[in-house]
Parts: C-alpha cells; structure tokens; sequence
C-alpha cells in the first residue's frame, strides 16, 4: 500500500512545490515573494520527510529541523527588512 | 537551605528543555536523562536576566486542555479553508476587524495571536501600540460581531483563566 | 496488525500530501495578498504536521523502539508559523498592499505607522 500512496504523495507535494514557484515568479509584491519562499520550504521538509520514509532511513531528521529553523529566520529577517528597511538596530 | 525559586526559576521551561533534548537524541537513556536533566536546570537561571516578566502558569491542567481544544479546532479549521479555498473565490467576503483585547500581559496575548492564526479563516496581523486590541484579517466572514465574541468565549476567557486571574 | 499499521501511514501521508497541496492552491489563486496568507499559515503546516505523524507511525513501528524526533519540526513548525505570517502581515500592512475591493473594515487600518 506504501508503495502506492508515497509515489501519490510525491507527486502532489511537486504540484505544490510548483505551485510556489509560480507565485515567486508571478509576484507581484515583495511580501507576495517572501511568503512564496516560506510555503517553498515548509513543502519542501514534507518532501524531505517523504523521500526518509521511500528510502527507509531517518538520515534527513537533521535536514528537515535545520530547514525549518533558517526558513524562519530567514522569512522573519526579510520580513523585517521590509518593515523597517534595516535587519539589525 | 536555598528556596526552590531560586535555582529553579521556571519549572516548566525546565521540563521543556529536558524533553526537548531527549527528542532531539530519540533516547531515553540515563546518560541523556541527565544530561537534560543539567541543561532543564542550567538554561534558566543562566538566562534568567532575560526574562524580566516571566508568565506564570496559574493552571497547568488548564494549559494542557486549551493546547488539546485549539489542537482540535485547528483539525476542524483546516477542513473549512480547504472547503473556502477550493470553493468559488467570488463568494469570499473578507474583512478585517478590530478586535478588543481583555488580555494585559505580552505572553498570553502572543498565545492568542498564535490561535487566531492557527485557527479558522482568520490570522492576526497587528497589535495596536497601547495593546489594546488585534488587528485580524478573516477570509469569509457575514458577522464581526460574531467573531469576536467567538474567539472572547472559545479562545480568551480559557486564557485569562490560565495566566491572569 | 503490520497491514493496518501500513495503510494508516499510507493515509497521514496521502492527508497531509492533500492538505499541503490546497494551502499551494490558496497561494496560488487567491487575489490579495492578504487572503493568500491563509493557506500557507494553516493549511500548509497542518499538511506537513501530518505527513511527520505518518513518518513518527513508520519508523516506530519497525522494530526499533519508539520514535518521536520528527515532532520536533511539527512543533517548531506551528510555533513559527503564526510568528512568520503576523511578520508578513505587518510588512504588508506598511507597504500598503491593495486588497480586493469588497474586503470590509479597511478604514481603521493602521497603514503605515510601523515605527
């Protein structure tokens, strides 16, 4: 049944990913972009996760959290960027 | 004999520490155990100065049956954003709304930011500067006035129960 | 019992793989800024949060004693994104994106004033 649904999911989680990539291209604000980038990189620790359980090996753990926590400091760094037009006061 | 909030400031940040790094490891071993154990009680009072107003959890029950309650609603919510995402866009009616704050201190009103965010058709967008009230965007709303007091009985009375009074 | 282990972590994946596709959806279709905020603040990290329950199911059941690691990014997961999308929201806010014409309430909006 796996060997079913993880090719299915596969494909879904591209479309998405595709999906994100669209509206980092499309626009049409910076704020647009950055939120593009941030949904890029949560869908891409899914895929990560994904691509763990195809390969049958909890090697990508690390990846996914170091993923998770420099797309957060990234989002808000540029995020911030935005508002003030300075990172660090 | 030193008191107990003295080398122990935070308890519960103590225990969150633990069992984060014991989930970090994936073990249980007494070697690990220990080791979390030093950094639950070493963490907090090194940091200790950058805390000045530390929350102070009146109701740990509580706490635990409101992360269970959003927790469910965030299920629910989800179901109901698909349904409006996928759904015919010009039906949508979205709106933003003040929404007036009874919360005081700057952590329980971060927790019900976080909710509103997490929770459905609505995300928080800006606290005014005197903290007085949110500024909420909602995806498809008929009622503010219905929302409010929706999110006042579901999500801020439990709230103040657990940190104010 | 390994069958039925099997076909729920096939489910959590084929869940969250749907959920995180419909907060992309959302992203991509929704016309203002603010509305496509929507999807990717829950959808998305409720979808990813399912997928890690269906990875926590798999690589507990194979033997090897339990395995909770993964919940670690679920919950610096929906920590965070509530944190990131109000950071977006206020940035918006500042640069005073256009919303769709019939969003209500618009006149008390705090445009601009960020400092």
């Amino acid at each position: 049944m796996l060997a079913l649904a993880i090719p299915i999911a596969f494909a879904l989680m591209s479309l998405a990913l595709l999906l994100n990539l669209w509206r980092v291209v499309r626009g049409p604000d910076l704020p647009d972009r950055i939120l593009a980038l941030d949904t890029l990189y949560i869908n891409s620790i899914a895929l990560l996760v994904l691509f763990g359980i195809h390969l049958d090996t909890m090697i990508y753990f690390e990846v996914a959290l170091l993923i998770a926590m420099m797309g957060f400091v990234g989002t808000v760094a540029v995020a911030k960027y935005l508002l003030r037009g300075d990172i660090i006061e | 004999m030193i008191a107990p909030r003295r080398w122990l400031p935070h308890p519960l940040l103590s225990l969150l520490l633990l069992i984060l790094w014991l989930l970090l490891f994936n073990t249980l071993s007494l070697a690990h155990v220990l080791f979390g154990l030093l950094l639950g009680i070493l963490m907090p009072l090194f940091t200790q100065r950058f805390w000045p107003g530390s929350p102070r959890v009146r109701r740990p029950l509580h706490l635990a049956r409101y992360a269970l309650l959003v927790l469910g609603d965030i299920l629910i919510a989800n179901v109901q954003v698909a349904r409006l995402i996928l759904g015919p866009v010009k039906k949508l009616h979205p709106a933003f709304v003040i929404y007036p704050l009874d919360l005081r201190e700057d952590f329980s009103i971060t927790l019900l930011a976080s909710t509103i965010s997490l929770t459905p058709g609505t995300v928080s967008a800006d606290v005014s500067p005197d903290r007085r009230s949110l500024l909420i965007h909602a995806l498809d709303v008929d009622d503010e006035v219905a929302l409010i007091a929706h999110i006042k009985q579901r999500y801020e009375t439990p709230l103040r129960e657990i940190f104010e009074c | 019992m390994e069958t039925i282990i099997e076909a729920l972590v096939a489910l959590f994946l084929l869940i969250g793989a749907a959920f995180a596709l419909v907060g992309s959806i959302g992203l991509a279709k929704l016309p203002d800024f603010f509305m496509r905020l929507h999807g990717p603040t829950k959808a998305t990290t409720l979808g990813v949060g399912g997928m890690i329950v269906g990875s926590v199911l798999y690589f507990s059941t194979r033997g090897e004693g339990l395995s909770l690691h993964e919940l670690l990014v679920t919950l610096f997961l929906f920590i965070t994104a509530p944190v990131s999308a109000h950071m977006l929201a206020k940035a918006a806010l500042h640069l005073r994106l256009r919303t769709v014409e019939r969003t209500r309430g618009e006149g008390a909006l705090p445009r601009g004033d960020a400092e």
